[in-house]
């Protein structure tokens, strides 16, 4: 049969930043794939090198806003060492809360967009309006509901206010019901089984060789989690579980991400609990010459950072290196072999929808029977249950 | 494997092959390495200590090209930055693309960034930079200026 | 005002186009579509071909690359078109001003008809930027 070449993007209605792929296909199947990347290249390690230290942590926020606060932490982490010095306790603790918010809302994010490219909106739906109950809590925080501004060499910019603190548990202890709800209306979904077991697995000598990071490593079985491994912040003061499975289909992603949500949810609560008083910045003087590494774990990976300061008031050299860098070129492994249609993950099942269903209020014309947003859940719940028994799966 | 048999595991296997180690902190470890022993010692990073490579970093100092190579042993909490230091004339050094996939892409970003050649890479085409820029404009070295004269630098106010 | 004009005003439909962002603006006019802030009441819809968009929402600093899919793009737009600015990038490059992939802004690549600060705008100001939009061309009538 002949080849065929379909080209994916760059801008494609799916994902919202533009990335080219070329699919070569035999039939339905992709036996090579490439992907050309610069859509997004704006130079930023050549601008952070015209900035002085303090001004490249804003710059650095804006590599990507999903992960506005891994790049300064890492990049923070880096000066640090340059020195080398320790960040006050009060400041590790915020940072933490603010790390681990932005995992949540990530994970959120991720898997709303996981259910979109699925052509299963709900889930889409769902996660994105239990995102938005995170960002409301972000803004209580740090003033913002994206770019949080808080990190600053030495420390954080901002304190966290005692009369935040309880409204801020009070929003986070009201998500965990939903939270539960969508872990279980995806971990136990009949159409999702279907759709992400066994397609697209990264084995764990891949993982290996390709270095992968993060949830993508995770999945592949292979433990790396830099919070456990090498602690920094306030993660080694409490109990918190690293989330490991084994299969690397994209339903052990689906699942590493989600079970990490309420690892996530139990960190910040713990934090804010047992905030200590005290300083939130070491003020930092002057940088002498030198170099440094930082690397926090994003909610995708490791994030990397290289500082070389030459004693001026400017990084001499500031490499990044964000987790996808490493992730990406793992769709060799995983997606040869497979389908187009899984590849491109747009062909999908519809599945009972529970979507905007908090708002809206369906007139049941015949019996002019009110029905609210709860009535849909357990209606489309009742649903999933008889597809459930229908296909067998348990 | 902890950390002292790590470091001296490699201080012996390659006594001819290391310039200097600076070890700066119990977390961080600096190795200068002659360029042509690259391959042997980050492969021996890569698979007999099983380090994760973590990225590559080229920078244009005054005199030369330098690259450290980040390797990260979590287990020991520990990251070996292999440093080679290449002329700043004739940048070249072996790619270590063969050896693990891992360093495909960023062999490929210091190729367009820094100008670089990597032997034996088996991909060097371009990876971030638009196909219209122009050949041999290398916008991370230290004497990069503005080729493009159409350019707008300022807001207009 | 034309006809055809008034016709897209009912319900336009937008084609979200980044061209080098950081990514915020783009999660932020998905959130406009998402059950707390839902811009489909007011009838706009994600269009997923530029070919059936009669808004397009253009956010980034435009860089080298992406420009020249840009004038591609806007080339296959169905024209009257609306053009909308959304965030600093876009505007004026903001801190990528200097960058060396960024050579120039976008309202001297395109004509833009709305521009929405913010880093990243907040999407209530998103769909108000849009509404204002609607109302600015009705008035004009």
């Amino acid at each position: 049969m002949a080849k065929t070449i379909v080209p994916i993007g760059p801008y494609h209605p799916l994902q919202e930043e533009p990335e080219f792929f070329t699919l070569t296909v035999d039939g339905e199947k992709i036996i090579d794939i490439d992907v050309r990347v610069g859509y997004n290249h704006r130079g930023i390690e050549k601008l952070s090198e015209s900035k002085t230290f303090d001004q490249s942590t804003f710059v650095i926020e804006r590599i990507c806003g999903i992960c506005s606060t891994s790049h300064p932490f890492a990049y923070t982490r880096a000066v640090e060492d340059i020195i080398p010095m320790e960040v006050p306790e009060r400041a590790k603790f915020i940072r933490t809360i603010i790390a681990e918010g932005e995992r949540i809302h990530s994970h959120l994010l991720w898997l709303g967009l996981a259910g979109h490219f699925l052509g299963y909106n709900t889930v889409y739906m769902w996660a994105w309006k239990l995102r938005e109950e995170i960002l409301d809590a972000m803004e209580i925080l740090s003033g913002n509901r994206q770019n949080y501004a808080m990190f600053k060499p030495g420390g954080v910019r901002r304190d966290i206010k005692a009369e935040d603190i309880p409204v801020v548990l009070k929003k986070i202890d009201s998500i965990i019901p939903t939270a539960v709800m969508l872990k279980k209306a995806v971990i136990d979904d009949p159409v999702l089984h279907a759709r992400t077991k066994g397609v697209g697995i990264l084995t764990k000598e891949n993982a290996i060789n390709y270095s992968a990071l993060g949830p993508t490593a995770r999945a592949s079985g292979v433990a790396r989690d830099l919070r456990k491994n090498c602690p920094y912040g306030a993660y080694d003061r409490m109990e918190w579980d690293m989330i490991v499975t084994e299969n690397g289909d994209v339903f052990d992603k689906v699942v590493v991400r989600v079970l990490e949500l309420f690892e996530s949810i139990k960190i910040i609560k713990w934090c804010l609990n047992n905030l200590p008083k005290g300083e939130i910045d070491a003020k930092i003087k002057d940088i002498p010459p030198g170099e440094g590494i930082g690397h926090i774990e994003a909610p995708r990976g490791e994030t990397f950072h290289y500082v070389r300061s030459d004693g001026t008031n400017r990084p001499a050299r500031h490499k990044v290196r964000a987790p996808t860098f490493m992730n990406l070129p793992t769709y060799k492994a995983t997606i040869l072999g497979q389908t187009l249609s899984d590849a491109t993950i747009i062909l999908a099942a519809i599945d009972p929808c529970y979507c905007c269903t908090e708002r809206v209020a369906v007139r049941n014309i015949k019996g002019k029977k009110l029905l609210h947003g709860e009535d849909l859940v357990r209606m489309s719940q009742q649903k999933t249950e008889l597809l459930r028994k229908k296909m067998g799966v348990k | 494997m902890n950390r002292e048999e790590t470091l001296e595991g490699i201080k012996d296997k390659f006594k001819d092959d290391i310039i200097e180690v600076f070890d700066k902190s119990a977390t961080r470890v600096y190795i200068e390495i002659k360029p042509e022993a690259l391959v042997r010692v980050a492969n021996y990073a890569f698979y007999d200590l099983e380090a994760r490579f973590g990225i590559a970093s080229g920078v244009d100092t005054r005199e030369h090209i330098e690259i450290l190579y980040h390797f990260i042993q979590e287990e020991v909490n520990l990251i070996i930055s292999l440093r080679v230091k290449l002329p700043k004339d004739k940048p070249e050094i072996d790619s270590l693309a063969p050896s693990f996939e891992a360093a495909n892409w960023i062999e490929r970003e210091i190729h367009e960034l820094l100008g670089v050649n990597f032997r034996g890479h088996p991909d060097l085409r371009r990876l971030l930079l638009p196909d219209a820029w122009p050949q041999g404009v290398y916008p991370l070295r230290r004497d990069y200026k503005e080729w493009d004269k159409k350019a707008i630098r300022d807001r207009g106010v | 005002m034309s006809i055809k004009l008034n016709a897209l005003l009912k319900s336009p439909w937008v084609f979200h186009l980044s061209t080098g962002s950081c990514n915020n603006c783009d999660i932020e006019i998905l959130d406009c579509l998402t059950p707390r802030f839902d811009i489909e009441r007011f009838g706009m819809l994600l269009a997923g071909s530029i070919r059936h968009a009669d808004v397009l929402l253009v956010t980034g600093s435009c860089n080298r690359q992406s420009v020249e899919r840009l004038k591609k793009l806007y080339e296959q737009v169905p024209k009257p078109c609306l053009v909308v600015a959304i965030g600093e990038c876009a505007l004026s490059r903001g801190m990528f001003i200097h960058s060396y992939n960024c050579p120039e802004p976008l309202d001297k690549i395109i004509p833009v008809d709305v521009y929405i600060p913010g880093c990243p705008p907040k999407p209530e100001a998103i769909i108000a930027g849009v509404v204002k939009l609607i109302g600015k061309i009705k008035n004009k009538k």
